[in-house]
């Protein structure tokens, strides 16, 4: 069915877990890149696999398949055939015979389509941990799945090969979401994740999905960067069980600079979220000398604590080099140990280090008598003690989705 | 391919103000002599070629252009340019034989107002006849389907004329940058060419203000919708200084023979005009400045108000010309408008 694999997210590869879908065809190059990256990968060096996203060969996309273009949700009309976006803080106004930033979203004489709807560029089974969740069903497999395209342009992005083009400019094949259903069945999925690129620009497609697996007894969460209008968010991630935001610094500069994008949509995003009553877990990717000061990192956790509540995760991960922003180095461990120490004095109960593997700051510990409750090697959940949504040693509640 | 990340811009801003710094040492009179050369400096030439017969005698109007006197209204605008009596001497000028030309056509308005076909046919006639194999010369754009829809037709291989889109080879893997932006650039520019002939359209533009040759480069990267914010400034200037488009880029054609004043991008037959023009340049950002000015005229000559007015002025067009890109002049003191 996918002609291609892809196999990247904001986190490194788990070659030994994962499992790709046996109908996925490598060409010999991306088996060659991917392998390499992989081998990286064994090395602990966790570099995801972005070589795995090979352009289209010429020829194999059409820019209007009308299967995968239905009329987006969230715009108004204006004159002269032209609309606004209503789907992300951006609010393009978009001309007759042009695309929004995102690149996926087209307007066609006066009304605007996603060009993206069942057109899955990447679909993969992961560990649920990858995303990562590590409050919602540890343990369990998510079909993983993403389109072209992003509403943001994040220097760092480790999928721009994907989540930079446009959606005729990369391989894709035609799922609808009773596809997506029948294979996350088929590979024992309980949940389908969308994620990858940026889920806000295939809402419509993830709605109808997610819509489609509640029918059938699957869940659905997203990992997204939380960049949208609140409407759009209400309706759309409305449809979630989980949400996994990245927070990707604490300034708007930073956003502005490095992202391409503004911070304070993204922080009332999550307190829509939090209001609306959904799991969300937080990852702050920190990139060494421009978002990791110790002010932002208190600036940070003061803000969840005081906004979301202590309890809600929060993920310190490492950088890589991708992208356009190939001249820092690796986030040095120390330097996420000490974000780590800032958010746990400020109060909050669950700080994660990731993609630090065998790093004790991936498990999960009770806040109350400190006992270790889930441990995780990789992106494997060896061992898992919660019963009850509590601690089995001291009985303090742990909040999180912890079974089926 | 070239990436021009944080680190090497740094380095050549800092290798320019130590150029500055030798400037002074040597004194006085170099600067002097500096100053008189530049103001002997000739102006950006822009060649403004019309013909009100171009679609014969007007009986029938949307006629399409007669291909003969197109071909007049061409060469009348090289030799205006390169100040030459016969056309092929300035195709000469141009162009050796043994090169790789691609013309740039803007085929977003389909039949209504993309790169004229007579023109282009025009222009590879006179590019053949200075020695341009017709197997050397690409006509493209981004999509091979859209080219069709303008009334394209797509040659791939043999020895005629090739005419296709990006979407046939792909864009190159590696990402260039200038600015914040990366991207990857059409394998048509970098591995089919190393000659830009750019034939743009003069047109309106929502977000940009107007869209004429600086902004037809949208169509040599993947991802032009990144470069659309803030009406497209300074997006449209940085792409143009990519060095794989500033090396090849040796001469603007733009068709005017339809232009539109509102409502651009797409062709809107109430806000278009024949202007049975040609504005030729190889200064690109004058003759955006000038295709501009037109645009603005009519809009004047029609009771909408100023591009400016709207605040979409095309704002791009200063930055191509400020201290940091220097892609030519918008100074209107600086620009030779020649109407032929």
């Amino acid at each position: 069915m996918f002609g291609q694999l892809h196999v990247m997210e904001n986190e490194p590869l788990d070659v030994l877990r994962e499992r790709s879908l046996p109908c996925c065809g490598f060409d010999r190059r991306a088996f060659l890149k991917c392998a390499l990256a992989s081998g990286a990968a064994l090395g602990l060096s966790e570099t995801a696999c972005s070589a795995a996203a090979t352009p289209l060969q010429a020829g194999q996309q059409k820019q209007d398949d009308s299967r995968f273009v239905v009329e987006a949700k969230f715009y108004q009309k204006q004159a002269n055939l032209k609309i606004k976006c209503k789907l992300c803080p951006r609010e393009c106004n978009v001309g007759d015979r042009e695309r929004g930033y995102c690149g996926v979203r087209e307007n066609r004489g006066g009304t605007y389509y996603t060009l993206v709807h069942s057109r899955v560029c990447a679909a993969h089974v992961d560990p649920i941990e990858k995303k990562p969740l590590f409050h919602y069903m540890p343990g369990t497999l998510a079909f993983s799945l993403a389109t072209a395209g992003c509403n943001v342009n994040c220097k760092f992005c480790q999928n721009w090969d994907i989540s930079q083009s446009r959606p005729e400019q990369i391989p894709a094949d035609y799922a609808p979401p009773q596809r997506i259903v029948d294979l996350a069945k088929q590979y024992s999925c309980p949940t389908i994740a969308y994620t990858y690129s940026e889920p806000v620009v295939f809402s419509e497609f993830l709605m109808d999905t997610a819509d489609a697996g509640h029918e059938a007894g699957l869940r659905s969460i997203v990992v997204s960067n939380g960049y949208m209008q609140e409407e759009a968010l209400k309706a759309a991630y409305g449809k979630m069980d989980a949400v996994k935001i990245d927070l990707k610094a604490f300034t708007e500069s930073y956003y502005s600079k490095v992202v391409t994008g503004q911070l304070k949509p993204v922080l009332d995003s999550l307190v829509t979220l939090k209001k609306m009553g959904k799991w969300t877990e937080i990852v702050y990717l920190v990139v060494p000398t421009l978002n990791d000061s110790d002010a932002e990192f208190t600036g940070l956790a003061q803000w969840v604590k005081a906004n979301l509540g202590a309890d809600v995760p929060l993920h310190f991960t490492q950088y890589h080099p991708e992208y356009l922003l190939k001249n820092l180095p690796i986030t040095p461990v120390p330097t996420l140990e000490r974000a780590k120490a800032i958010a746990d004095a400020e109060g909050l109960h669950y700080v994660y280090i990731g993609n630090v593997p065998g790093h004790p700051a991936q498990n999960t510990y009770c806040p109350q008598c400190k006992k270790l409750l889930v441990e995780r090697v990789g992106f494997t959940a060896s061992q898992m003690l919660i019963r009850q949504n509590s601690c089995p040693f001291c009985h303090h509640p742990i909040p999180g989705i912890w079974h089926a | 391919m070239n990436r021009i990340n944080i680190d090497s811009r740094r380095e050549f801003l800092k290798k320019a103000l130590a150029g500055a710094a030798l400037f002074r040492a040597n004194g006085e009179a170099a600067a002097l002599a500096s100053t008189e050369q530049g103001a002997k400096l000739a102006k950006s030439k822009v060649v403004v070629a019309r013909d009100g017969l171009l679609r014969g005698t007007g009986s029938t109007p949307g006629s399409s252009v007669d291909s003969g006197r197109m071909l007049a209204l061409l060469d009348r605008a090289m030799q205006a340019l390169f100040d030459r009596d016969r056309s092929i001497e300035a195709w000469r000028m141009l162009v050796r034989p043994g090169e790789l030309v691609g013309l740039k056509v803007n085929t977003l308005g389909g039949r209504g107002i993309s790169s004229n076909l007579q023109l282009v046919a025009a222009i590879c006639e006179r590019l053949h006849e200075a020695g341009i194999k017709a197997g050397d010369i690409v006509v493209w754009d981004r999509d091979t389907e859209e080219m069709e829809h303008a009334g394209f037709r797509v040659v791939e291989g043999g020895d005629r004329v090739q005419c296709f889109g990006t979407d046939r080879v792909d864009y190159e893997q590696d990402l260039v940058s200038y600015g914040s932006v990366g991207s990857r650039l059409s394998r048509i520019l970098t591995q089919r060419s190393n000659v830009l002939i750019n034939v743009p359209v003069l047109k309106d533009h929502d977000g940009a203000g107007v869209t004429i040759g600086l902004k037809n480069m949208y169509g040599v990267i993947h991802n032009p919708n990144k470069y659309h914010p803030n009406g497209c400034n300074p997006y449209v200037a940085d792409l143009n200084m990519l060095s794989e488009i500033r090396t090849r880029m040796r001469l603007t054609v733009c068709d005017a023979t339809t232009a539109m004043y509102d409502g651009g991008p797409a062709y809107k037959p109430e806000t278009s005009w024949k202007d049975n023009a040609l504005m030729v340049a190889q200064d690109a950002v004058a003759l955006d400045y000038t295709g501009w000015q037109t645009i603005e005229r009519k809009r004047a000559e029609h009771g909408l108000k100023t591009l400016e007015a709207e605040d979409r002025a095309p704002r791009y067009i200063a930055t191509a010309a400020d201290q940091e890109h220097r892609l030519g002049t918008n100074d209107p003191r600086k620009i030779s408008i020649v109407e032929v």
